[in-house]
C-alpha cells in the first residue's frame, strides 16, 4: 500500500494539470475531535460532510466530487501544522478550521510560508469560527479567509445591544486564557467604558483553554462580585460547565455571550432555569423568520441529528463552490482571486461581502436569546423545549470595522 | 468575603475528597508492589462510564454499587493476568504494562461511548440545593460525594488497623515473604489490594462522573495531580496522601478565588518600560496560575523534603 502511495505521489506532480479534471476535491477539516474541544469538533466534522454530500448531490464543484478529510488537532498549533501536513500530502489544496484562535494563527502561518515555498501548489484555508482580530489585521494573510464575524465585530455588535438596557450596572468578565479570550476582554473592557462609562467591571477573570472541569470556585467569585451581568467568550465544554455550576449555585445573571449555543450549553441553561436571560452573537439562529434557512435547518437535522450551529460553514462551501465557478477553475490561486470582493446571498437571508482588504467575510449579525418558545418559534435545542429567540438584528454595513491589515498579494 | 471563603472551603475539600478516593488506592498499591500505577486515573474514567451505562440501564444507587465492583474485578484481572505475570522482569516492565494499559483503556473507552462528553446526570433524587449560605445555593449532590469520601476513608482506616486482613495486607506492605511463609497467600492479597484501589478509583469515578465531565480524556485531566498528591503527602503513606488530597484541593480553589497578582501589590510597573515579558508577569494573577500551583508544590516537596509529608523513604 505504502509502495503504491508512494509511487502516486511520485506521478501526480509529472502528471502536472492533467490530473486535476478527475481530481477530488479535498478539503482538509483540521478541528479536535478528540479532548475537551471533541464536542464542537464532531459537530463541525458532520456539519462539513453533510454540505459536502449536498454539494456532490448536485455535481459537486465545476464537475468535482467534494471529500472532507477529517484531521484531529487536538486543539494543539502545534498538532494542527502537522495535519496540515497530512493533508497537503493527501492531495489537498484547501484546509478549513474553526476552533481556537490559535490554532488559526499558527495554520495561517503555515500556509503563507508552505505557499512561499511551493509556488504551483498554494493552499488555502477558509477559517469558519477562529475569531481573532489580529488574523484580519496585523496578521492578515492572502492565503486565508474567515466567514466567521471576528471577536472586535461581535463584541461591538453585543455592546450595542448592551448599551439599551439600563438594568446593566455590574459587569463581570470570564474568558478562556489564550488570543482570543484575552481579545474579549480587552475590547469588552474598551467598548463598555466608551459606551457605558457608568458600567463597573466587577470582575475580569482568565482561566484555562479546555482544561477545567469544575467551574463552582469562579462561579463563587462572581456570586461575591455582585454581578449582574456577566460577558463570557467561553466555547464547547467550558461554556455549558461554566453554566452547569452555575446551574447549581443558583446564580442568576444575565449572560452576554459568543457561544453559548455550542454542545451541552442549551442543556446547562435549562438547569439554571434563566429565561431569555442569556444572549448569543452569531450569524443565523434556527428561529429566523427566513423559510430557506428554517428549510435547511429541518433538513440538516433530520439528517445529522445536531441543530446547525455553523450557518458560516453554510455560507463558506456554497462560497467555495460560487467562486470556482466564478473563476472557472478549482486552481487555489483562482479561487482566491475569484473569493476577494465576492457578494454573497448568506443562509440566513441579506447579502454579505468578503472584503479584499483583509479576507473577512461581512454579513447580518443577530442577538437572540434563549428561553421559552412561541408558536412562530418551531425549533428547541437539546430536547430541552427551550429555543433561540431573535432579539435585535445588527445589518451588513454596521459590522464593517476597519482593517489595519497591508497584505502582501503573490 | 466571607461568603467566597465558605464555599471556596467547601469546594476544596470536595475536591479534596475526591482526589483522596483516588490517591488512596493509588499509594497503598504503590507501597505493596513498589509500581507507580499509571493506569489508576483511567478505572476512575472505567468507574464514571460504567457508572453512566449502568445508570441508564438499571439505575443510579445500584450502579453506584455495581459499576465500582465491575472494576474492582478489572484491576484484579490486570493484577493476576498482566501484573503478576511481568513482575519477575522488574519493576519496568511492570510500570510500562500500567503505562500502555492507560492508554488502552483511553482508545477503548473513545472507541466505545466516543470522545465527546457522555450525557451522565445527577440522579433527579439529589438534584437539589441542600442548603443555602450567604444566598448561594450548596448542591445536595455535592454534599452526598463529600459523605461517601469521608465514608469511604473511616472505613477504609478501620479495615487497614483494625481487622484482620487489615493486619495481614499491612505486614504483606513491608514482609511479604515472612507473611508467605505464615501460611498467607500474599499474591491473593496483591491481587486484593489491587482490586479494592481500582474499585476505590472506580467509585470515585461514578460520583465525580455527574459532577464534572464524564469523556475519554478525564483521565489524563487528573492523572497528573493525582501523582503530585502521593509524592506530596509521602509516597505509601495514606495519612500523608489524605493530608495532601486536602491541601492541594484547596489550594486549587482558593488560587482561583484570589486576584492578587504583582501589580495589585506592588502597583504598576513604570509605563516607560513598555509592554514586554517582564509586564505581562507583573500582571498575571493567582487566579491565573491555579492550575500550575500542585506542580510547584511538587517541585518544592522534592527539594524540602523528598519523601514527601508523611513517606518514610526516600525515592
Amino acid at each position: 500500500m505504502l509502495k503504491i502511495t508512494r509511487v502516486i505521489a511520485l506521478a501526480l506532480p509529472m502528471l502536472g494539470g492533467a490530473a486535476y479534471a478527475q481530481e477530488t476535491i479535498k478539503i482538509g477539516y483540521i478541528d479536535p475531535l478528540s479532548g475537551g474541544g471533541a464536542s464542537v469538533g464532531e459537530g463541525g466534522l458532520k456539519t462539513f460532510q453533510y454540505l459536502a454530500d449536498e454539494l456532490n448531490a448536485k455535481g459537486g464543484i465545476l464537475g468535482h466530487k467534494v471529500e472532507i478529510i477529517p484531521l484531529d488537532n487536538k486543539t494543539n498549533p502545534q498538532e494542527s501544522l502537522i495535519q496540515a501536513q497530512k493533508a497537503i500530502d493527501a492531495g489537498a489544496h484547501y484546509i478549513t478550521q474553526g476552533n481556537g484562535s490559535s490554532v488559526g494563527a499558527a495554520l495561517a502561518d503555515f500556509v503563507t510560508k508552505h505557499n512561499t515555498r511551493n509556488p504551483g501548489k498554494e493552499v488555502l484555508y477558509f477559517n469558519y469560527a477562529a475569531v481573532d482580530p489580529s488574523m484580519t489585521n496585523e496578521k492578515c494573510s492572502f492565503w486565508h479567509f474567515r466567514w466567521d464575524a471576528n471577536s472586535d465585530v461581535k463584541m461591538e455588535a453585543l455592546t450595542n445591544y448592551m448599551k439599551g438596557n439600563a438594568a446593566i450596572k455590574k459587569v463581570y468578565l470570564i474568558n478562556q486564557d489564550y488570543s482570543f479570550g484575552q481579545s474579549v476582554r480587552t475590547q469588552a473592557r474598551k467598548m463598555l467604558g466608551e459606551k457605558r462609562p457608568d458600567i463597573q467591571v466587577v470582575g475580569d477573570e482568565l482561566h484555562p483553554l479546555l482544561k477545567v472541569t469544575d467551574f463552582s470556585p469562579y462561579v463563587a467569585k462572581i456570586k461575591a462580585s455582585g454581578a449582574d451581568s456577566v460577558v463570557t467568550g467561553n466555547w464547547g465544554q467550558d461554556f455549558a460547565l461554566l453554566l452547569k455550576a452555575a446551574a447549581d449555585a443558583g446564580l442568576k445573571v444575565n449572560w452576554y455571550t459568543y457561544y453559548a449555543g455550542g454542545a451541552g450549553g442549551p442543556t446547562a441553561i435549562k438547569q439554571t432555569g434563566l429565561d431569555h436571560q442569556v444572549f448569543q452573537i452569531s450569524e443565523g439562529i434556527p428561529n429566523s423568520d427566513n423559510p430557506a434557512a428554517m428549510e435547511f435547518e429541518k433538513a440538516f437535522r433530520a439528517k445529522v441529528g445536531l441543530s446547525l450551529w455553523y450557518p458560516r460553514a453554510v455560507n463558506e462551501m456554497r462560497m467555495f463552490k460560487a467562486a470556482a465557478e466564478k473563476a472557472n477553475s478549482i486552481d487555489p490561486v483562482k479561487v482566491a482571486a475569484a473569493l476577494e470582493d465576492l457578494k454573497f446571498d448568506v443562509l440566513d437571508g441579506g447579502s454579505g461581502v468578503m472584503r479584499k482588504d483583509d479576507h473577512q467575510f461581512f454579513q447580518p449579525i443577530y442577538i437572540s436569546s434563549f428561553g421559552t418558545r412561541s408558536e412562530k418559534e418551531p425549533f428547541d435545542e437539546e430536547n430541552t423545549g427551550w429555543g433561540w429567540r431573535l432579539a435585535a438584528k445588527i445589518d451588513t454595513p454596521q459590522t464593517m470595522l476597519p482593517t489595519t491589515c497591508k497584505m502582501t498579494r503573490p | 468575603m466571607l461568603e467566597l471563603i465558605v464555599i471556596s472551603t467547601l469546594n476544596g475539600v470536595l475536591f479534596g475528597m475526591l482526589l483522596f478516593l483516588l490517591s488512596s488506592g493509588l499509594t497503598v498499591i504503590f507501597s505493596m508492589m513498589g509500581v507507580l500505577n499509571f493506569a489508576h486515573a483511567s478505572f476512575y474514567m472505567l468507574g464514571a462510564f460504567f457508572g453512566y451505562q449502568l445508570t441508564k440501564w438499571i439505575g443510579f444507587w445500584p450502579a453506584l454499587v455495581l459499576a465500582p465492583l465491575l472494576v474492582g474485578a478489572v484491576g484484579m484481572a490486570v493484577e493476576r493476568y498482566g501484573l503478576r505475570n511481568t513482575h519477575k522482569h522488574g519493576h519496568v516492565a511492570e510500570l510500562l504494562l500500567t503505562f500502555g494499559l492507560a492508554f488502552a483503556i483511553e482508545e477503548i473507552v473513545s472507541m466505545i461511548w466516543g470522545k465527546s462528553p457522555v450525557d451522565y446526570r445527577v440522579p433527579a433524587a439529589l438534584d437539589f440545593p441542600a442548603f443555602t449560605i450567604f444566598s448561594t445555593n450548596y448542591p445536595a449532590y455535592k454534599i452526598f460525594m463529600l459523605a461517601i469520601s469521608v465514608l469511604i476513608f473511616v472505613a477504609l482506616l478501620i479495615a487497614l488497623k483494625r481487622t484482620r486482613v487489615g493486619l495481614i495486607v499491612q505486614a504483606a506492605l513491608t514482609h511479604p515473604h515472612m507473611v508467605g511463609h505464615l501460611g498467607h497467600n500474599v499474591g491473593q492479597v496483591f491481587m486484593l489490594v489491587f482490586g479494592v484501589g481500582s474499585a476505590l478509583a472506580g467509585l470515585a469515578g461514578v460520583i465525580a462522573g455527574p459532577a464534572l465531565v464524564t469523556q475519554s480524556d478525564m483521565a489524563a485531566l487528573l492523572g497528573p495531580i493525582l501523582f503530585v498528591v502521593i509524592v506530596f503527602g509521602g509516597l505509601g503513606s495514606l495519612p500523608g496522601a489524605f493530608i495532601a488530597s486536602l491541601f492541594i484541593g484547596l489550594v486549587q480553589t482558593f488560587a482561583v478565588a484570589l486576584n492578587g497578582s504583582l501589580a495589585s501589590t506592588f502597583g504598576p510597573l513604570d509605563p516607560s518600560i513598555g509592554p514586554s515579558v517582564l509586564t505581562d508577569i507583573w500582571n498575571v494573577t493567582i487566579a491565573q496560575i491555579a492550575p500550575v500551583l500542585p506542580y510547584v508544590l511538587l517541585v518544592v516537596i522534592l527539594i524540602v523534603r523528598p519523601m514527601g509529608l508523611l513517606g518514610t523513604r526516600e525515592t
